[in-house]
């Protein structure tokens, strides 16, 4: 029975643009995907291109044609149908992108330590900052499920992210120049983690100075249908009445409007406020409720009387 | 003695070299440093006047290009973009 993600879930969905959940897949399942894809100490590889042929050649992760559906995509019992299956993936996905959704593309990130590239004579360098996989105004969304196998140290790097990023609209590559972004954070967790990201997340691998190599399984998955209260079919959610601006109420208790408006330190004192007013926008369609608002934001400027 | 540049960019919160450093990256020329991406998690100047107080030379700020019509609340790259210099000599 899939676990759908509750509303104060979809919130941070919402600001954040992403949702992890610590070591949620079993390590049985964990030591299955590694044993599948012939997992091995680096001493044993001699270059990443053999080391990519030998996972493709024996494991059970299958070529998947563009727009295949989920639900049909991986072998039965294999490692990554188990995944799929869990009730807090499967309730996510629904949640996010629906019963029916297709994959996009789906890739196992393989990221070597140092010692391979002392031994290549290679310069290693982390992955630049970058917004998957074309510039995209759409307001459907895409999510990206990442799955990690093994425990990712600090050491190790891990998947750098930007919270907050996901609403900008940019071209992939073109954020590359911001090396450093206030508040950047990099996936550091144990065996059996799962991340979700909404694909506008900005983010980048980092470099893995430890001694062992690093994995992230990534599906990209798309919706058939619209967003709309997917994790909320008996639609109980309704928006909060609006309260006091700047002269606030502290007594008050947090609620999902704290959520949804949350800022982050990379935002310029300006374009905040746009950020804020897109989050509630987009909450306006993921929950169907064309006019709501938050603190006013889009209230005040959709007075218009002329 | 040969000169070479280091380059020093900083995003501000603010479009006045008073902004808050939000997002920073550095190029250094004379090849002691290498840095990449996500190699420092603190700023390393809190303001853009603190960079020209420790010499640093500006060389290139962002317009103020005012929001396409119908486009106003649409949010993208970082907007506030200053690039700093500094000329370092010796033997390279």
């Amino acid at each position: 029975m899939a676990k759908l993600l509750t509303t104060e879930q979809m919130a941070e969905f919402a600001n954040s643009g992403c949702l992890f959940f610590d070591e949620l897949i079993d390590e049985q399942t964990n030591k299955e995907f590694l044993d599948d894809i012939g997992h091995t100490e680096i001493d044993e590889v001699d270059s990443v291109q053999d080391y990519y042929r030998n996972i493709k050649a024996t494991s059970s992760i299958p070529r998947i044609p563009a727009g295949t559906k989920l639900k049909d995509a991986y072998p039965k019992g294999s490692p990554l149908e188990k995944i799929f299956a869990h009730e807090v993936v499967d309730g996510a996905i629904k949640s996010l992108v629906g019963s029916n959704t297709i994959i996009d593309h789906q890739f196992l990130h393989i990221t070597f330590p140092t010692k391979y590239f002392k031994q290549a004579n290679q310069r290693q360098m982390s992955q630049q900052n970058h917004q998957d996989s074309t510039i995209d105004p759409r307001s459907t969304f895409d999510v990206q499920l990442f799955y990690f196998p093994t425990q990712v140290t600090k050491a190790m790097g891990g998947t750098r992210y930007h919270p907050g990023t996901h609403l900008r609209i940019v071209n992939e590559f073109g954020i590359a120049k911001y090396q450093n972004i206030l508040g950047q954070k990099s996936i550091v967790c144990k065996p059996g983690t799962i991340g979700i990201f909404h694909s506008g997340l900005w983010h980048g691998a980092g470099v893995n100075f430890s001694e062992n190599i690093r994995y992230m399984f990534k599906v990209r998955l798309q919706p058939t249908e619209k967003q709309e209260l997917l994790w909320d079919p008996e639609k109980k959610y309704q928006p909060l009445p609006n309260r006091a601006l700047y002269w606030t109420d502290e007594s008050k208790d947090k609620t999902i409007n704290d959520i949804l408006m949350r800022s982050y330190p990379w935002q310029e004192a300006d374009t905040n406020r746009l950020d804020k007013i897109n989050v509630v926008k987009f909450w306006r369609l993921l929950t169907g409720h064309k006019k709501m608002d938050v603190d006013y934001w889009l209230t005040r400027i959709e007075n218009e009387l002329y | 003695m040969a000169k070479r540049q280091k380059v020093l960019v900083l995003y501000l919160k603010l479009p006045s070299l008073e902004g808050e450093v939000i997002s920073w990256a550095t190029f250094d020329g004379t090849g002691k440093k290498l840095h990449m991406t996500g190699d420092s998690d603190e700023p390393p100047y809190p303001t853009g006047l603190d960079a020209l107080l420790d010499g640093w030379r500006l060389f290139q700020a962002s317009q103020a290009i005012p929001e396409h019509p119908g486009q106003e609340f649409r949010t993208s790259y970082l907007k506030h973009e200053f690039f700093f210099e500094k000329l370092e000599e010796g033997d390279f």
